[in-house]
């Protein structure tokens, strides 16, 4: 009797507030956009037969034929895969850092990498305004040392977006990499060295690979949320970086174009489905490695 | 010829591969006066210690006694704090891991767990850029060593423990080295594996002719394999001798201890005899007589040694013994092939007898709280002075 | 694996730098006197002052705290009984919807969670503010409450529960008495999580809510759109101190109980 209200009080609350939700999403990509409260039709005043019948991937269609929609959705991929690439370049050699680290300074720089991922995620994306804006620090800093000698545009360019998604999504990059080295037996080095490996080919055939695992799974933790992201494309990106979540964004608000909106998140979710599924393959292959 | 450091000589007395007994002999590897530190803890302290080619040579000591270090330092991995490491009257402190010819078999072994059993005795290999067809020989040679030729294309967490352990051999004998270090080599085995995989050790070493130095903290083990057996305590060797002399003249009470079981009286000395002293052990006792090449003075304090398989008990007082002692059973440990009675004395000392069981348990009369005799002769005991 | 070399060291101190010194910057200039945030006009604490008397960011703040204790709560209770039904629960019809329902909303953009959450409080017509705000945070914060604890369970030697019920508890009393006190740290740093979330979230509220609540993320990204503002640099530094000394005091807090558990095995293993 108590197993059944355990399972039911949850599974309930996650059915009505996110199973069913989304499948009013899905429905609603299949309305048509109406001048009218709510601001589409049919309704489920008309009848269910009707409502059923009026249905139509008219939506989806127009997202093909508009080609802000596929550019946005290409724009978006670009960006996340390039800003991944970039915060694997910083996070791997932390996470390697990290755990080649002293073990009793090991927890405080783990807490120096988790400490920004507490603090708010807009004011840490909102940081980079003052720094990268024309009259910045960045450009102040730059122009002082002489490197420069007019200030340089990066605030509202795809740079700044990938300065950000590095910079909010590096503690996800570097966890699990860091996981991954932590958990390597040292001596596997030192059996390399004692094989004749010089240092750097010890790391690249032994802890590098050993530590894909960890890569992979960083790399999609930053590529996923970075394909969806709104904050840093709309504070940083300017109007001229296309972002597929902020189109959405832009689209329910500014358009009120829900069924518009609707089948632009089916499609992001339809994208988003393989990063997921290799994400848990690869989570499954490294439980298997562990035991 | 090789095999002779497990066939004792009786009629020479003297184990017939004995390099550390000639003094032209060059040794493969010498100690000079190394100390290492980490911190304010010294881990080994000053320590000097020749090492002879085809040598099985065990560190043996408990866990933190420095044996460890003494590897790590051979292998690379560590630097001496002072003094100087030779092999084959070469300074090595300049030499890094990666560039000598000494290899390695790690303690967990360290096997690369995303390259095959194949790929894992290639390694080494690899990194010298030999040809393809010489890797494809060598690596064959050693899985046929070492009887692994079925497991090529395994990755080690689809092996045995005992197959990792082969494994493990195989790669760092791959490349001939001129020494082979060996971490606890056996220690994740089960006792039945144990025993069996020495005796492949020592076939494989007799088999390649490599120097092997094995660190261990198990007695048998170092017994078993070793030519020479090194007890270290502390950062310090307390004695190098062969298995045999470790067991039956031991240097000390330490040492005597480390190595089996043994039963240890304090007392002190007077000379009776030549080579033959008294030991008072017991105020109101007659005193035990050994015999010891080593001089004593009078009055000197000391320890008579004794195994228990050199004790003997006897439920009727005997005629013609040595040294004769009474006594009460106090315990009796059976063995399956060896029983092992606690005999206290009228002093309060408990010494340990043991007998072999060749009789069946029912034809066997001694028990708890009976009146025992018990004795041994006057060579059977070492007196110690430490 | 402990010889850093010089890499090392520059790559840990140029990553950490790249980390910490945008959010310096932001609370230095916090105390800058002039308006122009980015030229430095002498030391002031005047924009903290301001920020005080702002009744809208005072009232945003309030509403966010009101929803993000309450929220957390009831993620932290719902995400603890779903990690106890995914971990120890067995079989039961719709398990693998269920724990889908769990892993997904961690993977789903936000834009997509607030939008579907909008039309469903539209759906039914539920007035838009702090409750629908409320349901949309511990709807997301529960399933990672559910992950934090699920994986502490997992690691958790079952024979203690066994053990319990052997002696004689209920299943209720062996989960009230035996579990929970050891997953209690998951438990905790589970609420910690759900709390952050909701604290921290734009997107979400923005499409659950209505005009009758703002929180504070959403005030804050009403002003930042028009720019950098001195009282925005002022509210960072608070919220950055705050949790600075929250994220510190928890690890030192930690790092003494484990001291003290190695001290304590210690003495045991002495006096044995």
């Amino acid at each position: 009797m108590r197993r059944a209200a355990l399972i039911a009080v949850p599974y309930a609350w996650l059915l009505a507030l996110f199973l069913v939700p989304f499948a009013i999403v899905f429905k609603m990509s299949l309305s048509d956009i109406a001048i009218a409260i709510p601001p589409y039709t049919p309704t489920l005043k008309d009848g269910l037969a009707e409502m059923i019948r009026a249905f139509d991937f008219e939506n989806y269609v127009f997202l093909t034929e508009d080609d802000l929609y596929w550019k946005a959705y290409l724009s978006s991929l670009k960006i996340a895969a390039i800003a991944t690439v970039l915060t694997l370049l910083v996070g791997y050699p932390m996470a390697y850092g990290m755990a080649r680290a002293p073990e009793e300074w090991r927890p405080t720089l783990m807490m120096l990498v988790i400490l920004p991922f507490w603090t708010s995620f807009l004011i840490r994306v909102y940081a980079w305004i003052g720094i990268l804006s024309t009259e910045g620090f960045l450009n102040q800093f730059l122009l002082w040392t002489g490197l420069i000698s007019a200030p340089l545009t990066i605030l509202n360019t795809a740079a700044a977006v990938y300065i950000g998604i590095v910079y909010t999504y590096l503690p996800f990059m570097i966890l699990p990499i860091y996981a991954a080295l932590d958990r390597m037996d040292g001596s596997l080095i030192e059996a390399a060295e004692d094989l004749g490996c010089s240092r750097l080919s010890a790391f690249w055939l032994v802890t590098f690979p050993l530590s894909r695992g960890g890569v992979i799974a960083g790399c999609l933790l930053v590529f996923i949320p970075a394909l969806g992201e709104f904050v840093i494309p709309s504070l940083l990106g300017g109007s001229g970086t296309l972002m597929i979540g902020k189109v959405l964004f832009e689209e329910f608000f500014n358009n009120r174009d829900w069924p518009v909106a609707s089948a632009v998140a089916v499609i992001l979710l339809l994208i988003l489905i393989i990063p997921i599924v290799l994400f848990q393959l690869n989570q499954q292959k490294q439980a298997e490695a562990d035991r | 010829m090789r095999a002779a450091h497990f066939f004792w000589d009786a009629s020479l007395n003297t184990p017939v591969f004995a390099p550390w007994a000639d003094p032209d002999a060059k040794p493969l590897i010498r100690f000079q006066n190394v100390t290492k530190s980490f911190g304010d803890f010294t881990a080994i302290d000053d320590l000097t210690l020749d090492i002879f080619e085809r040598e099985f040579f065990a560190l043996l000591g408990p866990s933190g006694c420095g044996k460890t270090t003494m590897m790590r330092m051979l292998a690379g991995f560590e630097e001496p704090t002072q003094g100087r490491i030779e092999l084959a009257g070469r300074d090595i402190a300049a030499v890094p891991p990666n560039k000598r010819a000494v290899n390695m078999m790690f303690q967990s072994y360290a096997l690369f767990p995303h390259l095959s059993v194949w790929e894992n005795i290639a390694f080494g290999l690899r990194r010298e850029g030999k040809d393809k067809a010489a890797i494809a020989a060598r690596v064959e040679d050693m899985l046929k060593l070492t009887r692994l030729q079925k497991f090529a294309r395994r990755k080690p967490h689809q092996i045995s423990g005992g197959q990792r352990q082969r494994v493990a051999l195989a790669r760092s004998l791959a490349k001939a080295p001129k020494l082979l270090l060996l971490d606890e080599p056996l220690g994740a085995l089960d006792a039945k594996l144990r025993e069996d995989t020495q005796f492949e050790l020592m076939d494989i070493q007799e088999k390649t002719g490599t120097t092997f130095v094995i660190v261990t903290h198990d007695q048998e083990e170092a017994m078993t394999v070793a030519s020479r057996i090194a007890v270290m305590d502390e950062g310090k060797i307390m004695q190098v001798d062969t298995p045999d002399r470790i067991y039956e003249v031991p240097n000390s009470v330490y040492v005597a201890d480390f190595i089996g079981d043994v039963n240890i009286l304090d007392g002190t000395l007077t000379a009776n005899g030549e080579n033959s002293f008294a030991l008072h052990y017991a105020p109101d006792q007659a005193p035990i007589t050994a015999r010891s090449d080593r001089p004593f003075t009078d009055g000197q304090s000391a320890h008579l040694a004794i195994r228990p398989e050199k004790v003997a008990i006897h439920k009727e007082k005997p005629e013609g013994v040595d040294n004769l002692l009474s006594g009460e059973v106090l315990d009796i440990a059976y063995l399956g092939n060896l029983s092992t009675y606690h005999v206290r004395l009228p002093g309060g000392q408990v010494v340990k007898a043991q007998i072999a069981n060749t009789r069946r348990l029912s034809r066997r009369d001694i028990t708890w709280e009976d009146k025992v005799w018990i004795s041994w002769t006057f060579t059977a005991g070492v007196l110690l002075d430490q | 694996m402990t010889r850093l070399s010089r890499f090392n060291v520059v790559s840990l101190t140029l990553g950490f730098a790249f980390l910490y010194i945008p959010m310096l910057i932001l609370v230095i200039y916090s105390f800058n006197a002039s308006k122009l945030v980015t030229v430095w006009a002498g030391f002031s604490t005047k924009w903290y002052g301001e920020l005080l008397r702002n009744e809208q960011f005072l009232d945003a703040a309030w509403v966010t705290l009101r929803v993000a204790v309450i929220s957390s709560t009831i993620a932290t209770v719902l995400g603890t009984m779903a990690a106890y039904v995914l971990v120890r629960g067995g079989r039961f019809f719709g398990r693998t919807l269920f724990s889908g329902m769990i892993y997904a909303p961690l993977v789903m953009p936000e834009v997509i969670t607030g939008l579907s959450l909008l039309l469903l409080f539209i759906g039914i017509g539920l007035d838009r503010g702090v409750l629908t705000i409320v349901l949309a945070h511990t709807t997301f914060s529960m399933c990672y409450v559910s992950v934090v604890v699920s994986s502490r369970l997992m690691s958790f030697d079952r024979s203690l529960e066994e053990a319990a019920l052997d002696l004689g508890a209920s299943p209720f009393d062996a989960f009230r008495l035996v579990t929970l006190p050891i997953i209690a740290p998951a438990v905790i740093s589970g609420w910690l999580l759900a709390f952050t979330l909701s604290l921290d979230d734009l997107v979400i509220a923005s499409f659950a809510s209505g005009p009758s609540a703002t929180t504070l993320p959403m005030k804050i990204w009403s002003s930042v759109r028009l720019g950098v503002s001195p009282e925005i640099n002022a509210l960072s530094s608070i919220l950055i101190g705050l949790v600075t000394v929250g994220v510190i005091s928890a690890s030192l807090a930690s790092k003494h109980a484990s001291l003290r558990r190695q001290q304590e095995t210690q003495a045991a293993a002495r006096t044995t």
